[in-house]
């Protein structure tokens, strides 16, 4: 997802009995649903993973910028680019609202971001892929947005207060990125044959990519197993790549576009989509920083740090200047 | 990277005559940027008429350990809800 493979202890789930008393307390919280919040006791694995996670989904929202950055200046009309901008400014948003809960757990954003440029952090996948054409911002609204939404419904119900709180406000704003992009697919799929063709294309490329934000099945993960006890993860990965395929299925089927895949057929037995998945090796060397655009990413997320720094000090020496002028009239 | 710009908690008072109440933080060099920040970060949608920032080291917080000593007091005065008090319907409306 935006936070993929996420460890956590690389223990098994503790049983109650070998929980020290302070542990269980806290987890017997977790257990009846009350918010943990930042001053709360919490077990250092639990702190740990939550910032990994959380600051791993925030850079996801900050490096997501880019490939939908790419077409703002290219939008086909006005009111399109306008759309975009605000879309983009919005994950800009959440960006901040993530690292805002991260830092409620005693971490600087500035040491988040070094993590980031330095590689250490990851953010999603997805992200790596180029956007080609007009048609790419429908899918990646609609299937990109599509599968975090998937992911971030439940999470609003994560145990850790702050993350919780961030995630309802992301929610609310992310259904019109899903709708947006769903806009773009309907008048391109509606539109000539060549604007057809390109919006399959986009489905073509995005579809296994897509698929790929839910990360490998986790169904035998200790690190899933431990997040899911604390509430930090509410579903197994494949739960939710099976959601999302029932639910975009008829929505390709509606626009007139075929998903890539031979073997995406409704079982009834199942009450489910059956489907391929995607090429697991190919995820993994995205992961290690060699997807399409992975060096570009990098490249952009640090010149925008560096060429920022004289507007950061120079505001910042600014700031003082005119404290120490105001302690002076006094 | 050392001259991290400070932490500010944002309180905004939405449409409807509530009080303000805390969104979120952000980073900004001082609280006039603060509120700009704020502005674009929080108030998007129209989600408020007035917002108030306050540098985050400049608020006292109460800690979770004391919550038994500071909030226990008031468990045992219970005369202090009108239910506690039983009035006959007869009474009439109050
Ligand atoms: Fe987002
Ligand atoms: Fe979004």
């Amino acid at each position: 997802m935006y936070a993929q493979m996420i460890k956590s202890t690389g223990q098994n789930v503790k049983s109650p009995e070998e929980m020290d008393p302070q542990e269980r307390a806290f987890q017997e919280r977790v257990d009846a649903g009350e918010k943990i919040e930042p001053k709360d006791w919490m077990p250092e694995g639990y702190r740990r993973t939550l910032i990994r996670q959380i600051g791993q989904h925030a850079h996801s929202e900050i490096v997501g910028q880019l490939p939908e950055g790419n077409w703002i200046t290219r939008a086909p009309t006005l009111e399109r680019k306008a759309i975009l901008l605000a879309k983009v400014q919005d994950e800009a948003g959440h960006g901040l609202y993530l690292y805002c809960a991260a830092e409620t757990l005693g971490v600087s954003r500035d040491h988040l971001t070094r993590d980031l440029l330095s590689g250490k952090m990851k953010y999603s996948s997805i992200f790596n892929y180029p956007t080609l054409t007009w048609a790419d911002m429908g899918a990646v609204g609609w299937l990109v947005d599509g599968a975090a939404i998937m992911n971030q419904v439940p999470l609003q119900r994560t145990s850790y207060g702050p993350y919780a709180r961030a995630m309802v406000r992301i929610c609310k704003e992310e259904s019109f990125h899903q709708r947006q992009g769903f806009d773009i697919m309907m008048k391109m799929a509606n539109g000539t044959e060549a604007q057809r063709k390109m919006a399959q294309d986009a489905l073509n490329r995005f579809w296994y990519p897509s698929l790929m934000m839910f990360g490998p099945s986790d169904e035998n993960s200790v690190h899933s197993a431990q997040n899911m006890a604390w509430k930090i993860k509410m579903n197994t990965n494949d739960e939710l790549r099976q959601k999302f395929v029932d639910q975009t299925a008829p929505q390709a089927a509606f626009l007139g576009l075929t998903i890539p895949d031979e073997h995406l057929k409704w079982n009834e037995a199942r009450g489910h989509y059956d489907f391929s998945e995607p090429d697991w090796d190919e995820f993994f060397d995205v992961l290690k920083g060699n997807g399409p655009c992975s060096a570009d990413r990098m490249e952009a997320r640090n010149r925008a740090w560096d060429e920022g720094a004289w507007v950061r000090e120079g505001l910042l020496a600014h700031a003082e200047k005119k404290k120490a002028r105001k302690v002076a009239a006094e | 990277m050392q001259n991290e710009w400070p932490l500010w908690e944002v309180f905004i008072r939405g449409q409807h005559g509530l009080s303000h109440r805390h969104v979120g933080s952000l980073h900004a060099a001082d609280a006039e940027a603060a509120i700009r920040n704020a502005r674009d970060v929080y108030t998007r949608r129209n989600e408020g008429v007035s917002i108030w920032v306050v540098e985050a080291s400049a608020i006292a917080a109460s800690s979770p350990d004391e919550k038994g000593p500071l909030y226990e007091p008031s468990n045992d005065k219970v005369y202090r809800h009108p239910t506690f008090y039983d009035i006959p319907d007869d009474a009439g409306a109050m």
